[in-house]
């Protein structure tokens, strides 16, 4: 019984997530102490909201990196995508519900995606290089085809559903009160659905085995080709939704706003334990990897450090991160050739 | 089904410029355990896929379970119970054991649900089949390779298999585990499942085989029963050539030591080991793995000092604390891990040769030299046969017997009065061993002090002039390899 215990306290300490976590606490407690704002009901509402986009965007990394590959062009597939989307139902003058700004910039999604996955999965070049061109050409066509400008104004359902919420949070000290909006449940469905396919699928297994061995998955008879395919368009897709997301929640849709969001979700995937090799790692790290990023981004204004040094903070946890995750692979290795040489010489 | 399980009858494959297999047949029977030999190029690995599948024959056909195939496909192949194990063996490091094990028959039924409770008693029931013991929730990159070995037969095994091939099974395995893995391949045979594997390693051949194929060059040089090989044969078929035995007589042997070692040791490794070495004599160090043998080599090279006892060279006493200090008194070291020790395997052959003359090919400002660096490569290049188009190639394209010369190549260019070779020909097929002996003793005669650790007792008898038998880290005994055989150092030895 004792010697189980210990045995998943091991196994646990080889793994990302608990140091994550306990890293996340600890922000929070510190954050707590110096402002005692940081559990406030209107602050969490206030991170879960911003964490909504962000959320989905590294949904859709974390799946790109399992698979062995990586990909840099989901902000701006996000933004051609949801801009051509907006722009086309207010040029149409569409007066309904945000249902079919959602379908419009699914399916936009799909097919830039499909884009990425061609070349990718079939042609197979290079992922950065792929996703690095198809960034610039998403860009271009945003800028030179539909002659992007902000929009101020957006349709009308989509604005009505970027200023719905489920309910309000209000600070009883303070006064303020933060809306939870309706957005969260987008992320949270395709958390559960991503979930759900990457652990009891088996294309979601598929996808930790290419990311492992490419040829072995081949061996096997995986259709690795098709896999990546599929999975390049529905990371478009997922994509495009947190950008359909993002304009509602921000009213107005703006052609950059969201550009240059790569890095910082990427490295919230990986500081989430997920390996930047492929292959390994959970959701649930990478969740709460991006959490961290984004509360730091978002909190560390409420203990008096000016904006400006946001991205010292995250370029330190980055290294930190990666720096554990480094220290735990090196140890499992010693572990193994110790175990090695001692069963040599029995 | 009374005889032949598989046949395949004048295979021709041909790559761009290659004839990889011209005009070979091939029959194996149930239960039989058959060995694949050639050396490297020769061809093995390309009649394997194309029995499997992965390639089409460009003429020939095969004959499975009695059915003729002008061309198979690899899902025909499993579903005629044809089983591969590669050299990497198709896993998935990143994945548990258990995974690994259920990947491929989930496939196989197309499943697109996983369920863990399903797949994990799939893996129990596979491990199971060869009694295999091993954690079904590890990480599959954390187990040793015949761990990962096991795994891959497991999974062969979860289909209706026949026939397993597995190319170089035992290449990266310690002895144990080669043990380990006979017996399994044995009990395999038992249930009347057929194995075709591919070495070219004389000993596990006529261990374990009943029958033997051997290819050179893309053709068919012998085929039959293993009890009617013996080595000589073995090496004629492998390599076309007739090799005598050339004993080591050591002809120039200078008066005064050149290296002594008086009372050497180091902690938990050796102790109190002496012998002095002359030019022109070889000198084999042998014992088992946990003698001390490969430790007292890396001493006396400097990369684990002694810490008891004096070392003399040339009748002074050296402190050689790293490897710097050893090559200043010309002494060269070969490792055993060619791959991973000796050799930079992405650089060119070229570049490996000079690396470590470096310094004497630059001019007085420091620019190379290009025309001596040219000419000492060339001069390599000759004098160790190393058979490549270009110098300029990259290390990793030529054969390990080849690698193996430029590591010696390496070390010959710092004209070096003492060389100590651990393994030498470790991997290495016979015609490059052969070869790699030859030139050993001529560089013996040429005056150099050879020390040569191995366990490989024909090479130690066949090429030094005296032995030392070390065992649990001591020197047990020192003979004259002339008077000796692999009884006399075996009793020692254990
Ligand atoms: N896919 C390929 N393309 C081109 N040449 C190949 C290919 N596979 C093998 N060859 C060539 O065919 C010959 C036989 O190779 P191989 O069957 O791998 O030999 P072995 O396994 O006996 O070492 C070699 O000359 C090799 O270079
Ligand atoms: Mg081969």
């Amino acid at each position: 019984m004792k010697s189980t215990i210990s045995n998943t306290l091991q196994k646990l300490s080889r793994r990302n997530e608990p140091y994550v976590f306990l890293v996340l606490m600890l922000l929070c407690v510190l954050i707590e102490i110096r402002s005692g704002q940081f559990f406030s009901s209107n602050n969490l509402v206030d991170i879960a909201s911003a964490f909504a986009v962000p959320g989905l965007f590294a949904i859709g990394a974390f799946m790109v990196i399992i698979s062995g590959g990586i990909d840099v062009s989901f902000p701006a597939l996000a933004s051609l995508s949801v801009y051509a989307t907006t722009k086309f139902l207010l040029d149409v003058n569409y007066q309904g519900g945000v249902w079919l700004a959602i379908l419009i910039a699914l399916a936009l999604g799909a097919i830039l995606g499909a884009f990425n996955g061609l070349f990718i999965g079939y042609f197979r070049l290079p992922a950065l290089i792929v996703t690095l061109g198809s960034s610039s050409v998403f860009k271009g066509i945003m800028q030179g085809a539909l002659n992007s400008k902000q929009l101020t104004v957006i349709p009308i359902g989509m604005k009505n559903f970027g200023t719905s919420s489920l309910f309000i949070a209000k600070n009883p000290v303070s006064g303020l009160t933060s809306r939870m909006p309706v957005a969260i449940l987008a992320f949270l469905i395709v958390l559960f659905l991503v979930y759900f396919l990457m652990r009891y699928t088996m294309f979601g297994r598929g996808l930790y085995g290419i990311g492992g061995s490419e040829i072995s998955a081949h061996r096997a008879g995986f259709g690795v080709r098709n896999t990546k395919f599929i999975m390049y368009v529905m990371v478009g897709m997922i994509a495009s939704l947190a950008g359909v997301m993002r304009v509602c929640m921000m009213q107005q849709a703006h052609p950059t706003n969201m550009l240059g969001m790569e890095m910082n979700i990427i490295a919230g995937v990986v500081l989430g334990g997920t390996a930047i090799t492929g292959g390994r790692g959970t959701l649930l790290g990478c969740m709460l990897g991006t959490l961290l990023i984004v509360i730091v981004e978002n909190s560390l204004i409420l203990i008096g450090v000016p904006t400006s040094w946001k991205s010292v903070f995250t370029g330190l946890l980055i290294i930190i991160g990666t720096g554990v995750s480094a220290y735990q692979v090196s140890r499992m290795n010693r572990v193994r050739s110790v175990e090695t040489v001692a069963k040599e010489v029995v | 089904m009374a005889e032949g399980l598989l046949r395949a009858v004048d295979i021709y494959k041909s790559f761009v410029g290659v004839q990889a297999l011209k005009k070979v047949s091939f029959e194996i029977n149930p239960g039989e355990i058959h060995c694949l030999a050639g050396e490297n190029g020769s061809g093995k690995s390309t009649l394997i896929k194309v029995i499997s599948g992965v390639y089409s024959p460009d003429s020939g056909y095969m004959e499975f379970g009695g059915k003729r195939y002008e061309k198979i496909t690899p899902i025909d192949a499993i579903q005629s119970g044809i089983q591969v194990i590669y050299q990497d063996f198709s896993i998935f490091p990143n994945l548990t054991v258990m995974e690994n094990l259920a990947f491929n028959s989930e496939l196989a039924d197309r499943r697109k649900i996983v369920n863990w409770k399903r797949m994990r008693k799939i893996a129990t029931d596979a491990i199971a089949k060869i009694n295999f013991k091993v954690d079904l929730d590890a990480m599959v990159g954390t187990l040793t390779v015949a761990e990962k070995q096991m795994i891959a037969i497991s999974r062969a095994l979860m289909f209706n298999t026949k026939l397993i091939i597995m190319d170089e099974p035992t290449t990266a395995l310690t002895k144990r585990e080669v043990r380990n893995l006979f017996n399994i391949i044995l009990k395999l045979k038992e249930r009347g499942i057929a194995i075709l594997f591919v070495s070219h390693k004389l000993n596990e051949v006529f261990e374990i085989s009943e029958k033997f194929t051997i290819l050179r060059s893309g053709e068919l040089v012998a085929t039959g029963s293993t009890a009617d090989l013996d080595s000589e044969k073995f090496s004629f078929f492998m390599t076309g050539r007739e090799f005598q035995k050339k004993t080591f007589v050591p002809l120039n042997v200078s008066k005064e030591p050149i290296f002594q070692a008086k009372g050497i040791g180091m902690k938990s490794a050796f102790h109190d080991v002496s012998f002095d070495l002359r030019r022109g004599e070889i000198i084999g160090i042998t014992g088992l793995l946990d003698s001390g043998r490969t430790e007292l080599a890396l001493s006396l090279f400097g990369i684990r000092p002694i810490d008891h006892g004096a070392v003399l060279v040339n009748g002074e006493e050296v402190k050689i604390i790293n490897p710097q200090v050893a090559m200043q008194h010309k002494i060269g070291y070969v490792p055993e891990d060619r791959l991973s020790e000796g050799l930079f395997l992405t650089q060119s052959i070229a570049d490996n040769i000079v690396i470590s003359e470096i310094d004497s090919l630059a001019n007085k400002i420091g620019i190379l030299d290009h025309k001596r660096r040219s000419e000492e490569i060339e001069r390599w290049v000759r004098e160790l046969a190393i058979s490549t188009p270009n110098p300029d190639n990259a290390c990793q394209t030529l054969s390990g017997g080849n690698q193996q010369r430029v590591v010696l190549a390496k070390w010959l260019a710092l004209n070096l009065d003492i060389l100590i070779l651990n393994g030498p020909t470790v991997g290495v097929d016979i015609g490059s061993k052969h070869d790699i002996h030859g030139i050993l003793q001529k560089l013996a005669e040429e005056g150099l002090a050879l020390l040569i650790i191995s366990d490989d007792l024909p090479e130690v008898l066949e090429n030094c002039s005296r032995i030392l038998v070390m065992k649990s880290g001591s020197i047990v005994a020192d003979l004259d390899a002339a008077k000796s055989d692999e009884k006399t150092i075996l009793s020692y030895m254990m």
